[in-house]
């Protein structure tokens, strides 16, 4: 449902960054909003995410996915946030009138005074890693089979090899193995893991699978139905190793091979992305570079856990109320945030001095490198060292949190620019 | 005689890899350990493996056929197969409210399990 032409916040996605930024939006004095999602029901990705392991850190409690979900739904209808569910959104405009089309309500415009980008991440598919050989049935990825497998209810096959040792791969590989298949191997390209090492013991592990690090697919073979995979070690540039080729066969060959913000809609708002992201260019508000335009959640860059996409929502939902209510952009200095020596990149990228008045300002960040002994990482203006915290180890696959406290304020807001490294200690 | 195992800690996300010396079901030996928290994890996953377990069952007259269920608490590993056999076998109709027993005390354990969600009935 969807009644009115004008909403104080429009959130698109009814995910959990987008259900947390609703919910903060409401708390935060929006007078109306309205989440459109283009299922039938709320919840996003974590409804097939039928695996423990989601909550700890908001509720101390170790949730399946839908369980998380299902209560940042409730919340969201207890607090009077509408739903427009079945509905697909076509294109938002950078003073942000939303077009939309769906079944019953055909094609609509509806009109946000503050919006929230929530449409989370998509996975990598076969195209964008480019595998040779034929294109038979039986090539997915890993999200699509988790899809079919939890929800609808479908086995998209029997004899599984698993490219990507990401983590939903790997809990894919274990899921299968409960629902009756073989998994013949997991393959990764990368000389480590890419998920998390709970997730390689409890579910490869437990289950003898098979995990091949610095491999790859050189070859998928079949033609109506994938038959096998040609299998090959490669080099630290990810060249094959020559006679290092096996023949797997299997009928089905999943890809767990990365995630990228889900931006298609950003771009036609005129939103600017970050390289390095994928997502919005944010400030510590999640603000994009379009004026009343926030992100919330995997939509901005990928993270390691729900809580803190919830986190991400709640901080965006509240400024988007903040800024439908007071409709007035504050013309506030913006400090850029820069990637040093091993950082991949931060999130946010601009920091607006002011919110360190109130309260610390979080950045997240991935090195590029492992560094597998302690570490610093540290904001610098200059040569000068504004904030630094320790940390034992620095991997790609765990996003690390700092945090620029309000004592440095001063510092931070003479500056025009910071940069974020993480060096040994 | 005494021997070796390796054991991935999961307490943490470090995951450090530790070498286990144990005689039948006395542990000896517990190196590689970056904290203390390494000992007391080998104690308890040698002793008494325990997993979440999270599955679907049939579910009828809902939107979707299946309904995701989970071990109220850590289940016994050696048990796992077991129990999805028995969950395998479960129907259940709408409505079903989230945290619903679906099976209680499951295979004698004690543990119960649960929906993991509601599944209303599916509307026309």
């Amino acid at each position: 449902m969807a009644n009115k032409e004008t909403y104080d916040v429009v959130v698109i996605g009814a995910g959990p960054g987008g259900l947390a930024a609703a919910i903060a939006a409401m708390q935060n004095g929006a007078r109306d909003v309205l989440i459109i999602e283009r299922d039938l029901e709320p919840g996003g990705i974590l409804l097939q995410c039928i695996h423990n392991g989601f909550g700890l850190e908001i509720f101390k409690q170790d949730l399946p996915g839908p369980s998380y979900a299902q209560k940042f739904i409730d919340d969201a209808i207890s607090s009077g946030v509408e739903l427009l569910l079945d509905t697909m959104v076509l294109d938002i405009t950078p003073d942000r009138r939303i077009f939309t089309a769906s079944r019953k309500g055909g094609i609509r415009e509806i009109k946000a005074r503050a919006l929230v980008l929530a449409m989370g991440c998509r996975e990598r598919t076969r195209a964008q890693v480019r595998l040779p050989g034929t294109r038979p049935a039986g090539v997915y990825t890993a999200g699509t089979a988790q899809r079919w497998v939890n929800v609808e209810g479908y086995m998209p096959g029997k004899k599984f090899v698993i490219l990507g040792s990401g983590d939903i791969g790997m809990i894919m590989a274990r899921r299968l193995t409960f629902e009756g298949a073989k998994v013949e191997r997991v393959l990764e390209v990368m000389p480590f893991l890419t998920g998390l090492t709970r997730n390689y013991v409890q579910c490869l592990l437990d289950y003898d699978i098979e995990l091949q690090l610095q491999h790859t697919v050189k070859r998928i073979i079949g033609n109506k139905r994938v038959e096998a995979i040609e299998a090959v070690a490669v080099d630290e540039k990810w060249e094959p190793i020559p006679g290092s080729e096996e023949i797997i066969p299997c009928d089905t060959l999943l890809l767990s091979v990365g995630l990228i913000p889900e931006n298609e809609l950003s771009r036609k708002a005129g939103v600017i992305l970050d390289p390095l992201t994928a997502g919005p260019f944010v400030d510590d508000r999640f603000e994009t570079s379009v004026p009343g335009v926030f992100a919330a959640g995997n939509v901005v860059h990928v993270y390691d856990l729900v809580d803190w996409v919830t986190q991400a929502g709640f901080v965006s939902g509240k400024a988007a109320a903040l800024y439908a209510v007071e409709q007035e952009h504050k013309a506030e200095k913006k400090i850029l945030i820069c990637s040093g020596e091993n950082v991949h990149h931060v999130v946010p990228q601009h920091v607006c001095a002011d919110s360190l008045k109130g309260a610390d300002i979080k950045l997240q960040l991935r090195v590029k490198q492992p560094v597998e002994t302690a570490v610093w990482v540290e904001v610098r203006k200059g040569a000068n060292l504004v904030s630094r915290r320790a940390e034992r180890y620095a991997r790609p696959g765990e996003m690390i949190t700092l945090r620029l406290p309000v004592k440095a304020y001063d510092e931070v807001q003479s500056a025009d620019e910071l940069t974020v490294a993480v060096v040994k200690r | 005689m005494p021997e070796n195992t390796k054991v991935i800690c999961i307490t943490c996300p470090k995951g450090c890899r530790l070498d286990v010396t144990r005689e039948g079901d006395t542990i000896l030996k517990v190196d590689n350990c970056g904290c203390k928290r390494g000992e007391e994890y080998v104690k308890a996953e040698l002793a008494d493996p325990r997993r979440m377990v999270a599955t679907t069952v049939k579910v009828h007259g809902g939107v979707h056929p299946l309904l995701p269920v989970y071990t109220a608490k850590p289940f016994p590993k050696p048990r796992i197969r077991e129990l999805l056999d028995a969950l395998s076998k479960v129907e259940l109709k709408t409505p079903v409210a989230m945290g619903d027993v679906v099976i209680k005390d499951a295979l004698g354990t004690g543990i119960d399990i649960l929906a993991s969600r509601e599944m209303k009935p599916a509307a026309g």
